[in-house]
C-alpha cells in the first residue's frame, strides 16, 4: 500500500505492478490456501476416524462413537504412558532451565579465549540429526544400564533442550542493560545474589517462554526417547509409534483417538508458549519497535 | 565496571559468573562429546574382527547401505529446497504486523504440533487410496487413475513438506521482521516497486538467515525416521540411512557396526551444512566487496 503511495507520480509503472503484484500475491495465497486446506483436511480425517463406528471408502462413516477413546486408554495403558511423559518433560523443562540460564548468563557477559568453542560445542546438537548422536547416547546407556530408565530418558532429552534453552536466553540475556547489575553490586550484591534478585524476575517472561517451548519440542522429540527408552518409559510420541508400525493389532480408529489426544496436548501448550512469545521473535528480536 | 574488571587470568577463575556455565558444560561433555567419541572409538573396533576400517569397508560395499546416502539426499535435499522457496514468498507477503499475520502465523503453527507419527497416520487415512483426497480427485474428475501417496517415495516426500514447511516458515518470517522497515521504504521512495524493494533490498538482507534456516529445516529432513519407515517403503524407496544405522543398532545388535554408520550419517549431514554456510560467504561478501560494480 504503501508503494501505491509513493509511485503515484508515476502512474505507467504503477498500473504494471499493480496487475503484476495482484497476480503474484493471489498466486501465493493460493498456494498456502492449498496446504492448509489439505492439512487441515488431514486432520479432519483423523478426528473422523477417532470417532467413527465404521469407516471404509466412504464419504463420511457409517456411526459415530466415542467409545475409541476409552479403548485407546485401556489398549495402550494411556493413564501410564501420559504419567511418564510428564515426569520426562517436567524434568527436562526445570533441568534445562536451572542448568541452561546460568550458562547463557557467562556467554551474554563475558568475553574469554574459546568463547566461540564453547558457542559451537552448544550448537553442535542443534546442527546434527538426534539418531546420529543418540545411537552413540543409546550404545553408551546400554553399557551403564541406563538406557530403559527414566533418568536414562531424562538426560537423552536434555541433551537437544539444553543447548537451545541456551541459544534462545543468551539475546534475552543481552538485551538487558548491565547498568542494573552494576546498581546491584553498589550495594554489595554479589554475582549469584545478583543473578537470583535481578537477573531471574527481568527474565522471567524469557524464561517462561524458553519453557513452554522446551516443553513443546520434547514433548515432539521421538528420536532420543525411541533409542533410549525401555516398554514401561515409552512417552506418548514413541507409544504411539509403536502402534502404527504395528497397525493391524490395533483398530485405526483407536489409534487415530490417541492421535488426536497427543495433537491436543500438544497444540494447548504451543498456543499458551505463543501468548507469550511471539514467533516472529525467535531469532531477531530487534526491531519490535521500529525507532521513525 | 565490574564487568571489565576481572581481565587477568587468576582473576578470571575468581570470577563466579564464569563458574555459572560450569554445570552445562560438564554435562555436554559427559552426555555429547564423550559418547561421541566413545561411538567413533567403537566404529572402529568391529564385531566381527578384521581391520579398524572394515565397519566403513563393509558400509562402502554394501549396496543396501551405502545407497541409503543417496536415499537419504533425495529426501531431504528437495524438501527443504520446497519448504524454504514456499517459505520466502509466503512470509514477505506477511511482514506487515498485522491481526492477519497473527491469524496465519497461528494457523501454520499448528502442523508443528502434529510431530511426524500423527502426520503419518493422518496422511494414511487422508492420502490413501480410500481417502478423502482421493474421493475428492475422482470426483471431480481430475485424475481417475489409482493414486499412491502412500508408502513410496511421495509420500515421505509430502511429510517432510508438512511437518518442515512451519518450522521454515517461523524461521524467515522472524528473519524477515527483523529487517528494519526503513530499508525498503526508503528504496520505495526511489521507485522501487515490490519485486526490487524484495530483489535488491530484503533478499540480501536476509541471504545468511536463509542460509541458517536451510541448515535447520536440513537437519529436520534429514533425520527422517518415522515417516520414513511409517509412510514410505523402508526395504526399498525411503531406505534411508537412519534406518540402517537403526537396524545395526537394536536389530543386529552389532552397536560397532551402528555406530560407523551414526558416524557418516553425521559427516554428510554436516558436510552439506558446510557447502551452504560457505555459499553463504561467497553471497554475503559479494556486495561489500563488490561495491558498485
Amino acid at each position: 500500500m504503501m508503494t501505491s503511495q509513493s509511485i503515484s507520480r508515476q502512474p505507467a509503472p504503477k498500473r504494471r505492478t499493480h496487475w503484476a503484484s495482484r497476480a503474484w500475491s493471489g498466486l501465493v495465497v493460493g498456494l498456502m490456501t492449498f496446504f492448509l486446506i489439505n492439512v487441515g483436511l488431514m486432520i479432519a480425517s483423523v478426528a473422523t476416524n477417532s470417532v467413527a463406528k465404521r469407516w471404509l471408502g466412504t464419504w463420511l462413516p457409517n456411526g459415530w462413537t466415542l467409545e475409541w477413546y476409552s479403548a485407546a486408554w485401556q489398549e495402550f495403558q494411556l493413564g501410564d504412558v501420559l504419567l511418564v511423559t510428564v515426569q520426562v518433560v517436567l524434568s527436562v523443562v526445570v533441568l534445562s532451565i536451572l542448568i541452561g540460564v546460568p550458562a547463557a548468563y557467562t556467554l551474554a557477559r563475558r568475553n574469554f579465549r574459546g568463547k566461540k568453542l564453547l558457542t559451537g560445542l552448544f550448537l553442535l546438537p542443534l546442527m546434527i540429526p538426534p539418531i546420529t548422536y543418540g545411537i552413540p547416547l543409546a550404545t553408551l546407556m546400554y553399557e551403564l544400564h541406563l538406557a530403559g530408565t527414566l533418568p536414562g530418558v531424562i538426560i537423552a532429552n536434555l541433551l537437544p533442550a539444553l543447548p537451545f534453552v541456551i541459544l534462545v536466553m543468551t539475546p534475552f540475556i543481552e538485551q538487558i542493560d548491565p547498568n542494573l547489575e552494576s546498581a546491584a553490586r553498589v550495594f554489595g550484591a554479589r554475582t549469584f545474589t545478583m543473578f537470583r534478585h535481578v537477573l531471574v524476575p527481568l527474565l522471567a517472561p524469557g524464561i517462561l517462554a524458553a519453557s513452554l517451548l522446551v516443553l513443546v519440542r520434547t514433548i515432539a522429540m521421538f528420536e532420543l526417547t525411541f533409542l533410549t527408552a525401555g516398554a514401561d518409559t515409552q512417552t506418548l510420541v514413541v507409544a504411539l509409534y509403536y502402534s502404527v508400525f504395528a497397525a493391524g493389532v490395533r483398530a485405526s480408529q483407536s489409534i487415530d483417538a490417541m492421535a488426536m489426544v497427543y495433537m491436543i496436548v500438544t497444540l494447548i501448550w504451543l498456543l499458551i508458549a505463543m501468548r507469550f512469545v511471539s514467533p516472529t521473535q525467535l531469532v531477531s528480536r530487534v526491531k519490535e519497535h521500529p525507532q521513525t | 565496571m565490574m564487568l571489565t574488571s576481572s581481565q587477568t587470568a587468576g582473576a578470571r577463575w575468581r570470577d563466579p559468573a564464569m563458574w555459572m556455565a560450569a554445570p552445562a558444560v560438564i554435562f555436554m561433555l559427559a552426555v555429547f562429546v564423550y559418547p561421541f567419541i566413545h561411538g567413533l572409538i567403537l566404529s572402529f573396533q568391529p564385531l566381527e574382527g578384521g581391520g579398524m576400517l572394515s565397519n566403513y569397508i563393509k558400509f562402502f560395499n554394501t549396496d543396501n547401505l551405502w545407497m541409503t546416502i543417496g536415499v537419504t539426499l533425495k529426501l531431504a535435499l528437495p524438501a527443504t529446497l520446497i519448504n524454504i522457496l514456499i517459505a520466502v514468498p509466503v512470509a514477505y507477503r506477511l511482514r506487515h504486523k498485522t491481526p492477519y499475520q497473527k491469524i496465519a502465523t497461528t494457523i501454520l503453527v499448528i502442523p508443528i504440533t502434529l510431530g511426524t507419527v500423527l502426520i503419518a497416520e493422518g496422511m494414511l487415512t487422508y492420502f490413501g487410496p480410500k481417502g478423502w483426497f482421493a474421493q475428492i480427485l475422482q470426483t471431480l474428475h481430475i485424475y481417475e487413475g489409482a493414486i499412491r501417496l502412500t508408502h513410496n517415495y511421495a509420500g515421505v516426500l509430502i511429510s517432510l513438506v508438512i511437518s518442515g514447511f512451519p518450522f521454515a516458515f517461523l524461521l524467515i518470517l522472524s528473519y524477515i521482521t527483523g529487517i528494519d522497515p526503513v530499508l525498503p521504504r526508503a528504496a520505495a521512495t526511489l521507485g522501487a516497486n515490490p519485486f526490487n524493494q524484495f530483489r535488491y533490498v530484503i533478499l540480501p538482507l536476509i541471504l545468511p538467515g536463509l542460509a541458517m534456516a536451510f541448515c535447520l529445516s536440513f537437519v529436520q529432513a534429514f533425520s527422517v525416521f518415522p515417516s520414513a519407515v511409517l509412510l514410505g517403503s523402508p526395504a526399498g524407496a525411503t531406505r534411508v540411512i537412519s534406518i540402517a544405522a537403526y537396524e545395526a543398532a537394536f536389530e543386529n545388535y552389532d552397536y560397532s557396526m551402528a555406530s560407523a554408520v551414526a558416524m557418516i550419517m553425521g559427516a554428510v549431514q554436516l558436510g552439506v551444512v558446510v557447502i551452504v554456510l560457505g555459499a553463504r560467504n561467497l553471497f554475503y561478501r559479494g556486495p561489500v566487496t563488490g561495491g558498485k560494480g
